[in-house]
């Protein structure tokens, strides 16, 4: 025993008997902390702020986007783009046809992912931390929706190429109306349109009798527990104002304040606030009636699911629109901008949308699908080329001044969800 | 604990007098290091922080963070999401007390009569987590689903109104929870069972208990430390969970987990998401240490 090493016993014990207990957990926590003097350790984990608009690390360089910075770039043969879910035209083995015939054209590889399931949680997890760091997030093309905050701060903060207006010749010859000079984006400075569509109201007609001409129904105490709604501040607010007779672009806090009363009012019909699994709940029907997105109502129709109608109630619908952008970081902005002016073919779009279904941003598309591609339900359809009743029908999303008016918006509607 | 030692059984010798010098011996350490780095890195490090962060104000238009000392957001979150603090409580309460009712039986049969099988029957317990916990649930929501397989044919054989449902309300919520976390409940309990020395049993019997008392008055003792290692690994992480209650609830099912993800990830609202995590953690260490003293701390470190 006398030449055995010595070791501390409540050590050894710790380390091979596992019997590390709470007791002493707690206790050396407690002496770690007061050791440490946790004012100290606590006020050192200030994150750095935005600069926006000076030339602060995590900012690109001041000429990106003018003419002599796109003179200096050069095409890389390989583009990045990320999308959302079943948003590409699917082929044979999963192929997705108007990507292989852009490679066979230009020479220009393209990896495709499709990982934008949400536009805020794409932003806290896959924008913000990267580019606010300087580093990129690893794609060339993401793809914004302008009714929610992150494509707006994407632009304040300065993070998007501004375009190569010298290399759109399909975008200015066919880009739908709907989608050119929008106001979130004047001038198209930084985006062209994915696709664009229309949040309304889809019902079951097995359990709805229509037709639905207002978005009263949806506070009709007939269909209690069988009412959907989507769990999203811009998209429950709007309804909200527009069950008010507001029309959300112009409105005011106060009617904010007063079509959240709305909402509460209706929250005892409600069966759940929905995210992109509201279309699930509809099919399943477990929802008879719900606020729904345009292109799935189209595509679920098609799948067989033919007793989901939409409805177009009189106060208006909300029409939003899918930007393609190149976040500063993208590092083949040219082969990128290839790609974006490549989809406003009007042939290639109607591959593209004769998948899709929501509303297509080029018209002289509908033409192909009805006689090329032998679709004319898809071509006829004013959701995916909108009639003048549909355009007279779509109202714009209300844009947030500042922070300041978003936090204001999300405070109001936000709590009816929760 | 007291240490009754027969008078004939021989005793342990005591440890070793220590001694006067010692040499540094750096192997003990070493072996801790990965699991103090560990703990360090994952732990400490996020654990200071979310406290940090819960104090400091950020700007929404930039998004600095500076340190305030604003110990008001935690006033401010606490009359804002009191009913969704509560609503977790209960709830995760609720699912606790219906996996120790189900999951002690269970426990107790392996326990006791599983015999040469106890292994395998162990092993279908833990069967499903082999599949995604995200998975399963949504599973369920196609099998109660209003027209789904169990529902439907009630509601066809009008059994059921038609616009009975299951899903969205609060009871699909605990059964979901109740349904993922039951292996967590059951396991801990068995454990305790299973090391119960038999011969006590025995001589329970042997002084003329009946079956009521022995189980009463030695077996359920001799669990109780069980049961709250099974109540904290069920009711810690149920309190915290936001997929039940997202995938399985509906309106005014909303719980603190669904809360802090959506001031995480949607709202950007860090001192907000911080300041309920770190109240929720307060919370649940306040109920262990008051659970642990009604139980006897002494004989649940033994087992924790």
């Amino acid at each position: 025993m006398t030449d055995e090493p010595v070791i501390d016993p409540s050590l050894l014990r710790g380390l091979t008997q596992s019997r590390f207990t709470r007791r002493d957990l707690f206790r050396y926590a407690g002496a770690a902390g007061g050791a440490l003097g946790i004012s100290a350790i606590l006020a050192a984990c200030g994150t750095k702020g935005i600069a926006t608009g000076s030339a602060a690390s995590g900012k690109p360089n001041a000429n990106m986007g003018t003419a002599a910075w796109w003179a200096q770039q050069s095409e890389h043969k390989v583009l990045d783009f990320d999308n959302w879910p079943y948003y590409m035209d699917i082929g044979p083995n999963n192929s997705h046809p108007s990507l292989d015939e852009f490679t066979k054209k230009t020479g220009i590889k393209v990896n495709y992912t499709e990982n934008i399931q949400d536009n805020p949680s794409y932003w806290t997890q896959h924008i913000l931390p990267q580019l606010r760091a300087g580093q990129s997030q690893g794609h060339d093309i993401i793809v914004l929706t302008n009714n929610d905050y992150p494509l707006g701060y994407m632009l304040n903060f300065g993070w998007a190429i501004p375009l190569d207006h010298s290399a759109m010749p399909n975008f200015d010859k066919y880009a739908s109306k709907l989608v050119t000079n929008p106001s979130w984006d004047p001038g198209n400075t930084y985006t062209m349109a994915w696709q664009s569509g229309y949040t309304l109201i889809a019902y079951n007609t097995k359990y709805v009798k229509g037709p639905i001409n207002s978005v009263d129904v949806l506070w009709d105490p007939q269909y209690k527990g069988k009412i959907g709604m989507f769990g999203n501040a811009s998209e429950l607010g709007c309804v909200g104002l527009l069950a008010l007779g507001k029309d959300p672009a112009t409105s005011t806090p106060d009617d904010w304040t007063a079509a959240a009363a709305k909402l509460q009012e209706q929250k005892p019909l409600v069966r759940s606030y929905y995210d992109q699994d509201y279309i699930k709940a509809l099919k399943a029907e477990d929802t008879w009636i719900s606020m729904a997105w345009s292109g799935d109502i189209f595509q679920a129709g098609l799948q067989g699911y033919d007793t989901l109608q939409v409805a177009i109630p009189q106060e208006g619908v909300m029409f939003w629109t899918d930007n393609m952008l190149m976040p500063y970081t993208a590092s083949n902005p040219k082969d990128a901008m290839v790609y974006m002016d490549y989809v406003y073919d009007p042939k290639v779009q109607a591959v593209i949308e004769d998948y899709n279904n929501y509303v297509c941003p080029v018209p002289s598309s509908k033409g192909i699908i009805a006689t090329d591609l032998h679709d004319p339900a898809v071509a006829n359809s004013p959701l995916v080329f909108p009639n003048s009743q549909m355009i007279a029908a779509s109202k714009n999303y209300y844009q947030w001044k500042d922070a300041q008016d978003l936090k204001t918006w999300n405070d109001t509607f936000i709590p009816i969800f929760q | 604990m007291e240490r009754h030692v027969h008078p004939d059984l021989p005793v342990e010798p005591d440890e070793p007098p220590r001694r006067a010098r010692r040499r540094f011996q750096p192997a003990p350490y070493l072996l801790g290091a990965p699991a103090i780095l560990w703990l360090a890195i994952l732990f400490i490090v996020p654990l200071f922080t979310m406290l940090s962060l819960s104090l400091q104000t950020c700007d929404p238009n930039t998004y600095a963070c500076t340190m305030t000392w604003n110990f008001g957001e935690f006033g401010n979150v606490i009359s804002r999401y009191s009913d969704q603090l509560i609503r977790s409580i209960v709830y995760a309460g609720a699912a606790t007390v219906i996996d120790l009712v189900i999951a002690f039986p269970l426990a107790y049969w392996i326990a006791f009569y599983g015999g040469r099988r106890k292994n395998f029957y162990l092993l279908m317990l833990l069967v499903p987590f082999f599949v995604s916990f995200v998975i399963r649930t949504t599973a369920w929501q196609f099998l109660l689903a209003d027209q789904g397989p169990i529902l439907g044919p009630l509601k066809s054989l009008h059994l059921l109104p038609q616009n009975y449902h299951v899903l969205a309300t609060w009871i699909a919520v605990v059964a979901g929870m109740a349904y993922n976390y039951l292996p967590f409940t059951a396991l801990p309990l068995y454990v305790a069972l299973e090391r119960i020395d038999r011969r006590v049993i025995e001589a329970a019997g042997d002084l003329y208990s009946n079956r009521t008392s022995v189980f009463m008055r030695v077996i359920f003792p001799l669990a109780i430390p069980g049961i709250f290692a099974a109540f904290l690994l069920t009711f810690v992480p149920a309190a915290g969970d936001f997929v039940n209650a997202s995938i399985l609830g509906g309106t005014n099912n909303t719980m603190i987990g669904n809360v802090i993800q959506q001031a995480f990830l949607v709202q950007n609202d860090y001192p907000a998401a911080s300041a309920l995590s770190a109240i929720l953690m307060a919370a649940m260490l306040i109920g262990i240490f008051a659970y642990s003293k009604i139980l006897g701390a002494r004989t649940i470190e033994e087992y924790v």
